[in-house]
């Protein structure tokens, strides 16, 4: 049994069948191609798969494929605009090394982005609060909230 | 031609460069294992016993083989052919259990694989893994390696019914003499608990197997390409030359990467039977079941001194839990302890024994730090338990039995010699970092308002650039491959294989100033067996100081073959290579760099006893490991109230000698921190009395995060490594190590005034609570 939904991923529109009990993030990836959000424990505990789904930042295993019927969502493959000028979020994790395997990246950049819509300038320990749903096991997050400081400046 | 003055350029080594990783990671773009998508690809999924110990009496697949989607089931039987898991140890009378990929008649642990479903979907695979019955007849297991060795304790192998591995003993100086001497000895059993490395990528891997060639092309997220290469084809009996491993992104390993699993060799079988490609994926549950833990130490401390503070000796008496069975390097890692137990002190006198012990829990192996976190945890618990009952301070302690700086290169009572180090000088930075003395006295006036108060040192040290040959199974040596292209763009070829660390950027900063081209100009690459020459990969903080040798080395030769071919187009004996110019020094003519590389391969004239080509390869042997070392002090506050820990301030001043990216460095100290922040206060794989691991999962397994972790003020000193040219030393696993004693020494610190002396780790809020409860009057 599969459901017909339709979906905007990064400006784009996608049509597709899918089972209801696809997990948006295996249709992100495995459906519509866009492996840049990853999987870290398909239990919504790491934050790896975070996205935007009309807006707001969302675990992407923690949601089925057709709950997102007709929404528009944003993933990292999206985040720099169409002649590839980066993100100011992105721009913000390079230049101040907030990564080193990269795994749990393509969360942070998007749960960041949300947390500076939210709160263009944000306090350490609002930073810090805000990344907590995403781990990562690489860089003690020091310069994750360093990056979020360096958009938040970028931005003003 | 052309006469040129030149001006320096600016060297690459020691900025602070943006890394040439980061374009592909941040924009989603990167390709890790499971991003690899082939056709006609199939997904595997392993069915394992819920039961710690058990016969398996039967197993019924007809269910799952009939379901659709499935292309296959297999059981143990079906891959009794396969080689055992390798371990790679040998210890004198070491017990090794054959260890099958899938089991076949009995299962020693939890997430044991009994069975593999093949199918076109991984969601039909698991649904149909759950069709798969298996008889199990339940034994009782055990997980608590103390428990393991009492007598009639359940045997993890029956064929050793006292569960002992192994034993390993090692004494150095005249030990007896140094404790009849001893004005006091303190003595400590300490714990360091069961860690999970948790990388964020699982483990994974996809077997894509060519018939026709019997080649086999085999993407798995390792840290050893090279060396896993060579296990695989041994165990499926292919040949190694045909076989072809890619690393792609690895998300993270931290050691449990540094290893090879049942379920490759699991893999590259069923995709051979089945003639597609076949891929599997760890779950995060699989991961903390399946996947090597690190610690799992029960060590029994002794310290002797003078009554002035002056150590005479230290004896550790390690309880080992290895697990079910033998990893890649399982039984090697607690003899790191031994060799890291005197720790910076010119501790004249050791004796360390080990024993080796079976339960029925997932092997431990290499999870950063590999031994000696456990070792610097329990000398710098037991420098700290000294100075208290001398009622000397911890800092004056230390200081008074540092190696000192003219000591170098120093022998240690352990059998090794540390190469460099001013332990004083980078003690002293940090202790001035945190204000020190102000500090002790703003604890005294806490302490009066009954507040509890801590400082906690770590001067740690630790071993690195695994390292000498004689002393790494495998082989401890690096290469590198420096490719110049006739456009004179430069290709590396490294044997390390970085999952973050980062040395597609530091290798191209040390290439870069060596050659004098521009960074843009130098590609480098790694992690594919058929393009990199034979290395042994990276783990035990070795990228830099093992691998970036062998590309200095592999860069001078190709300086050299730039100046034969720069002397013959110069028409000049009297040439120097300087900022990418071959520069005549009687008449200041030059030719490039880039020019000189397109004549090698024109190859119109060739320079006298030369080859066309600009191409060099080095493997590097390292005389001696580096040994990197510093200062942590955190200043902490328990909540008496709730038992929370409070981190006020970290000061960490490490010295890992020449640094090429300050700011790569600071990386891997922080993450390193992060890390033995949560062995001190938050994690621990938790087993019960059957052996099922009750901290299984994020839910239960607590990591840091970021409102957890502390701003980290970071610092250094420098004393370069003569170990290798770059005098660098390593910095992988120093943070890891230096931290976790730190903050257990602070926070027993804070608790001292209640008369707590020690507690075990990890120190989590219920746990502070109840002691405080139980010491004082504060708590209730």
């Amino acid at each position: 049994m599969t459901q017909s939904i339709s979906v905007t991923i990064n400006g784009k529109s996608y049509k597709h069948d899918v089972e209801p009990r696809l997990l948006l993030v295996h249709y992100l990836r495995e459906v519509a191609g866009l492996t840049g959000t990853h999987i870290g424990c398909e239990t919504s505990l790491c934050g790896a798969c975070t996205v935007e789904v009309n807006g707001r930042a969302i675990k992407s295993c923690a949601m089925f494929a057709v709950q997102a019927d007709g929404a528009s969502i944003l993933t990292v493959e999206g985040l720099a605009d169409a002649v590839g000028k980066l993100h100011r979020i992105q721009e913000g994790f390079w230049n101040e090394h907030g990564l080193q395997c990269g795994f749990c990246t393509p969360g942070m950049l998007m749960v960041s982005k949300q947390i500076l819509d939210r709160n263009p300038a944000p306090t350490e320990t609002e930073i810090r609060e805000g990344l907590d749903g995403n781990l990562c096991r690489c860089t003690g997050y020091q310069h994750i909230v360093k990056a979020v400081q360096a958009a938040a400046k970028a931005g003003v | 031609m052309s006469s040129t003055t030149t001006i320096p350029r600016e060297k690459l080594v020691g900025k602070r460069i943006r890394r040439r990783e980061d374009p592909r990671m941040i924009t989603g773009t990167a390709r890790y294992v499971d991003d690899i998508k082939l056709p006609e690809m199939l997904y595997a999924a392993i069915v394992r016993s819920p039961h710690a110990a058990a016969n398996l009496r039967s197993i019924d697949t007809s269910k799952a083989a009939a379901f659709p989607g499935v292309v296959a089931v297999y059981t143990g039987k079906d891959l009794k052919d396969v080689g055992g898991v390798v371990c790679g140890v040998d210890l004198p009378g070491l017990r090794k259990p054959h260890h099958n990929v899938i089991a076949i008649d009995r299962v020693y642990l939890v997430g044991h694989a009994v069975a593999v479903v093949v199918a076109t979907d991984r969601y039909v695979a698991a649904d149909a893994a759950e069709l798969v019955e298996v008889g199990y007849e339940v034994l009782q297991g055990v997980a608590d390696p103390e428990k393991a060795l009492a007598a009639g304790a359940p045997a993890v192998h029956p064929q050793w019914p006292d569960n002992i591995a192994f034993k390993f003993e090692q004494k150095g100086g005249d030990i007896d003499a140094a404790f009849a001497e001893a004005d006091v000895v303190c003595k400590q059993r300490m714990t360091s608990q069961r860690m999970v490395a948790n990388p964020m990528e699982t483990r994974g891997c996809i077997a894509h197997w060519h018939a026709a060639d019997r080649k086999m092309t085999f993407y798995t997220s390792t840290q050893i390409p090279h060396l896993a290469r060579t296990i695989l084809a041994g165990m499926l009996g292919l040949e190694e030359n045909r076989f072809r491993l890619i690393a792609p992104d690895v998300g993270g390993g931290f050691g449990c990467k540094l290893n090879v699993y049942a379920e490759e060799a699991v893999v590259c079988f069923v995709a051979m039977k089945l003639g597609r490609p076949v891929k599997w994926i760890e779950t995060r549950r699989e991961n903390f079941l399946t996947t090597i833990q690190g610690r799992g130490h029960v060590d029994f401390w002794e310290i002797a001194a003078k009554r002035d503070g002056t150590i005479l000796g230290v004896k550790v008496k390690i309880i080992q839990d290895l697990g079910a069975y033998h990893q890649l390097l399982t039984p090697a890692i607690p003899t790191l302890s031994v060799l890291m137990m005197p720790g910076l002190y010119n501790t004249r006198s050791i004796h360390a024994e080990i024993v080796g012990v079976f339960t029925n829990c997932v092997p431990t192996d290499a999870v950063r730090g590999a031994g000696r976190p456990e070792a610097t945890y329990g000398i710098e618990r037991m420098v700290d338990i000294l100075a208290a009952e001398l009622k000397m301070d911890p800092a004056e302690i230390r200081f008074k039995n540092f190696v000192k700086a003219d000591q170098f290169p120093f022998a240690t009572a352990t059998g090794l010699n540390y190469d460099s180090g001013d332990y004083a000088t980078t003690f002293h930075k940090a202790l001035n970092m945190i204000g020190y003395q102000q500090l002790r006295e703003e604890q005294a006036a806490a302490r009066k308002e009954g507040r509890l108060v801590g400082i906690g040192i770590s001067t740690y040290g630790e071993i690195c650039a695994m390292g000498p040959s004689p002393a790494v199974a495998a082989g401890g040596w690096e290469s590198a491959t420096v490719k110049v292209e006739p456009s004179g763009k430069v290709t590396i070829l490294t044997g390390i294989s970085p999952h973050g660390q980062g040395e597609e950027t530091t290798f191209a900063q040390v290439a870069g100033d060596e050659l004098g081209v521009p960074i843009d100009d130098i590609l480098v690459l790694h992690g594919d067996t058929a393009i990199v020459q034979y290395g042994i990969g990276t783990f035990g903080s070795r990228g830099t100081a093992v691998g970036g040798t062998a590309l200095y080395l592999a860069l001078q030769d190709i300086k050299e073959k730039v100046v034969r071919w720069g002397s013959m187009l110069l028409e000049s004996n009297d040439v120097r290579f300087e900022d990418g110019l071959c520069i005549d020094n009687a008449t200041g003519n030059s030719v490039s760099f880039q020019k000189v590389a397109g004549a090698a391969y024109r190859a119109k004239k060739i320079p006298a006893h030369s080859e066309p080509g600009l191409v060099a390869t080095r493997f590097w042997e390292p005389g001696n490991f580096t040994y990197p070392f510093g200062a942590h002090i955190i200043h902490s506050e328990v909540d008496p109230q709730t038992g929370q820990v409070e981190i006020k301030r970290y000061v960490l001043v490490d010295d890992i000698g020449n640094i090429l990216n300050p700011m790569l460095v600071d990386g891997q100290l922080h993450g390193g921190a992060s890390w033995g922040l949560g062995q001190a206060l938050w994690e621990h794989a938790l087993y019960d009395d059957n052996a099922q691991l009750v901290t299984g999962e994020f839910m239960d397994y607590t990591i840091a995060r970021a409102s957890t972790m502390p701003w980290l003020e970071s610092a250094h000193t420098c004393t370069p490594s003569p170990v290798n040219p770059l005098g660098v030393k390593g910095v992988g696993e120093a943070g890891t190590i230096g931290s976790t004693p730190a903050m257990v020494n602070s926070v027993i610190d804070a608790l001292s005034p209640l008369g707590i002396k020690h507690v075990d780790m990890p120190l989590t809020p219920e746990k502070l609570w109840q002691l405080i409860s139980t010491h004082s009057e504060v708590g209730k």
